[in-house]
């Protein structure tokens, strides 16, 4: 204890007794007007709106190489988005999210060729259709914990490409679907209208989700991530409160897969192997589950630490088992060492550097508050069921 | 009818393999509570070291022999480099560290020995046995899994239930306080623990891979089957394991043979889920509740 970081954490039931909102003494008062809102829906949505402007402005002025890759960053950050809403704010480990994202790509791809729907009926439909897998997901996870998810979630990322390729006259086989592409308006290229789609969906997609954080939800998914017992003692119906966040969850990944195919114009399952879920798990590993923008740097990382070990292999002449293997072995260490060394992640050690500035400068908790992270600090074992406290004892 | 005798031989011998990778993941469970995700990708590596053993022609049973020797050194180093970092840590993150450690070391599989198929020769000739006339699915090289994965289990039986040496590694699994207090160097304990698991999953690298052919992720399938295999014994007992091994090898046997060999996994998806939802606590064990 001792770090302001522990705040959240030891206030969430008290928060989801009382129904007020967390942190906040303000003694900078005098500052209030140059910071954001406090208001937590308008801060969203002005942030929202600020990187919305910034992106699109930073397409401009990119080529068209750049904008599949903003495309692919956006919609690797809806994914890694939803993981870490399941992981970091609800406490479930999902090592499937690479099948779920299959699923909506696989929905999208079949309307894209068989109708001649709209596009975002295309895109709906992929984010029911993961939506209602994760119902049924969900429904299995909230009575399975820990390792015992980690490998049935395993189990389906293996088993559900599969799928595709016994029904192959239907879902493509290994060679996959191949979907029609994309028509734009006039006078935007290809590339950039999918990179306007999926920045688009992603910004609305963060935004959702962190005022989702903010909200009651939000609190009761923490609250359970926290201590099942005493979440439902403040009266959460524990269950329920983890399907929910399996579906959001799943919905997104729906979402990211139904982009990604629409993106790449072919869905079949080797875009969707064990690897990627691992992958997803890395990049909000690397950008840690305090926030949306960790979602945004985990999907950066999956779009250009690929780039980056091609470069590197190119350049020290490796071979290419050794260039294709590069990222992967990069993930896999990137995951030992953080869980390791800094459970935090990348966006953990801003907010700490903020909140070490801020606390310099105003005396004053940061301006984006953090959803605490059950990778973040070292919590006692969940296994062992905690009496319930008397509240003397945590001051 | 052959056919039906076939698959089941068929089924014996992986669920052999499967109980073998099972017995690694459930001595690693009781001695840690970590579901080491990493078994077979560890497994897959240290045959990937045998096989180039084999390549610089050293005598088959020496790489066998160093394939064992190199799974009980990488299990012990595993266990203080990454497992002990994590151990009193939310059991979220040693399943990350150990998953982390799965692509780790199926990228440097691929990066070293590259991505494709490789074969793996056998102990023994994969011919069918023949009984009269009629030629079983069942070879030299089967009856060698089924006796070295028996005496295997045997070995482990005696050193865990005749060896003062397994005495204390069983009581730094249930009561380590206690058994700290009591003199037992429990860090050590566990660090054997997980030696003698990683050997037990090098062995069924070496025996599933003249089967299933040598790649970097081969093992992916099998860990998910004896996964299963393991929580049908219910995580705690190597008896378990043995007899969840068998069970699992058999059903995705006749799954493979009757509905077609692409459905294994869903199967094993299926056999898992029925049992998490019904009999969480395994069909094997006598153990209290306890969250799942």
């Amino acid at each position: 204890m001792g770090r302001p970081v522990d705040l959240d954490r030891r206030t969430t039931s008290a928060a989801m007794a009382t129904g007020g909102s967390t942190t906040g003494q303000a003694p900078g008062r005098w500052l209030r007007t140059a910071r954001l809102p406090r208001q937590p829906f308008l801060r969203h949505g002005l942030i929202t709106l600020v990187a919305g402007v910034a992106l699109f402005l930073l397409t401009d002025s990119l080529g068209p190489f750049n904008d599949f890759q903003m495309a692919q960053i956006a919609i690797y950050a809806v994914a890694v988005a939803g993981l870490g809403l399941l992981t970091g704010w609800n406490g479930q480990i999902s090592l499937g999210h690479g099948a779920l994202m299959a699923v909506g790509a696989f929905a999208t791809a079949e309307l894209n060729i068989h109708t001649n729907v709209a596009l975002a009926l295309q895109i709906l439909a992929g984010v029911a259709a993961a939506a209602v897998a994760g119902v049924i997901v969900g429904m299995i996870a909230a009575r399975l914990r820990g390792p015992y998810l980690a490998g049935a979630t395993l189990a389906l990322a293996l088993a559900l490409p599969e799928i595709a390729v016994k029904y192959s006259t239907v879902l493509g086989g290994e060679e996959g679907l191949t979907l029609n592409p994309l028509t734009s308006p006039r006078s935007v290229n290809l590339d950039r209208w999918m990179a306007w789609i999926s920045l688009l969906c992603a910004l609305l997609v963060t935004m959702l989700l962190a005022n989702l954080a903010t909200s009651r939800f939000g609190r009761a998914f923490r609250a359970v991530r926290d201590d099942e017992i005493a979440a439902s003692l403040a009266g959460i119906n524990v269950a329920r409160t983890q399907v929910l966040a399996f579906v959001v969850s799943s919905a997104c990944a729906g979402l990211a897969g139904s982009l990604l195919g629409l993106a790449v114009g072919n869905v079949g399952p080797q875009s969707f192997e064990v690897a990627l879920s691992i992958s997803l798990l890395a990049a909000m590993v690397i950008g840690g589950t305090g926030g949306m923008l960790g979602a945004w740097i985990g999907g950066f990382f999956l779009v250009y630490v690929p780039q980056w070990s091609s470069s590197v292999s190119h350049s020290l002449h490796l071979s290419t088992a050794v260039e294709s293997n590069l990222s992967l072995a990069f993930y896999g260490v990137v995951l030992m060492v953080v869980i390791i060394v800094a459970p935090s992640g990348i966006q953990g050690g801003i907010e700490a550097a903020a909140r070490l500035a801020g606390r310099l400068a105003f005396g004053r908790p940061p301006l984006l508050a953090p959803a605490e992270s059950d990778l973040v600090s070292p919590s006692p074992a969940t296994d062992t069921p905690r009496p319930i406290r008397n509240p003397k004892e945590d001051t | 009818m052959t056919r039906f005798f076939d698959l089941t031989l068929n089924g014996v011998t992986n669920g052999m393999i499967y109980a073998l990778v099972a017995l690694g993941l459930v001595l690693i469970w009781r001695a840690t509570r970590v579901i080491n995700f990493a078994q077979g990708a560890m497994a897959m590596f240290t045959t990937y070291l045998s096989v180039s053993l084999l390549d610089r022609s050293v005598g088959y049973w020496w790489a066998f022999a160093f394939a064992l020797f190199a799974g009980l050194v990488f299990g012990a180093v595993v266990e203080r480099v990454l497992v002990r970092p994590v151990e009193n840590k939310p059991p979220i993150n040693a399943v990350i560290v150990t998953l982390g450690l799965l692509i780790l070391l199926e990228a440097l599989a691929g990066a070293i020995w590259g991505g494709q198929d490789r074969a793996f020769p056998a102990a023994f000739s994969q011919a069918g046995l023949k009984v009269g006339r009629t030629q079983l699915a069942f070879s030299r090289f089967d009856v060698f899994i089924v006796v070295i994965v028996f005496a295997m289990m045997l070995a482990l039986l005696a050193l865990f239930q005749g060896s003062d040496l397994g005495l204390r590694m069983r009581a730094s699994a249930f009561a380590p306080e206690v058994s700290r207090l009591l003199g037992v160097r429990v860090g050590r304990m566990l660090t054997l623990g997980w030696a003698l698991a990683s050997l037990a999953g090098s062995l069924a690298g070496v025996l599933v891979a003249p089967l299933v052919l040598l790649f970097p992720n081969n093992m992916d399938t099998v860990l998910i089957f004896s996964f299963t295999a393991a929580i049908i014994g219910g995580l705690e007992s190597p008896i378990g394991a043995l007899i969840g091994g068998i069970v699992v090898g058999l059903s995705l046997s006749y799954v493979g043979g009757y509905l077609g060999s692409s459905l294994e996994t869903l199967g094993a998806l299926a056999i898992l889920l029925v049992v998490l939802m019904l009999r969480p606590e395994g069909i094997f064990s006598r153990a209290a509740p306890r969250r799942v």
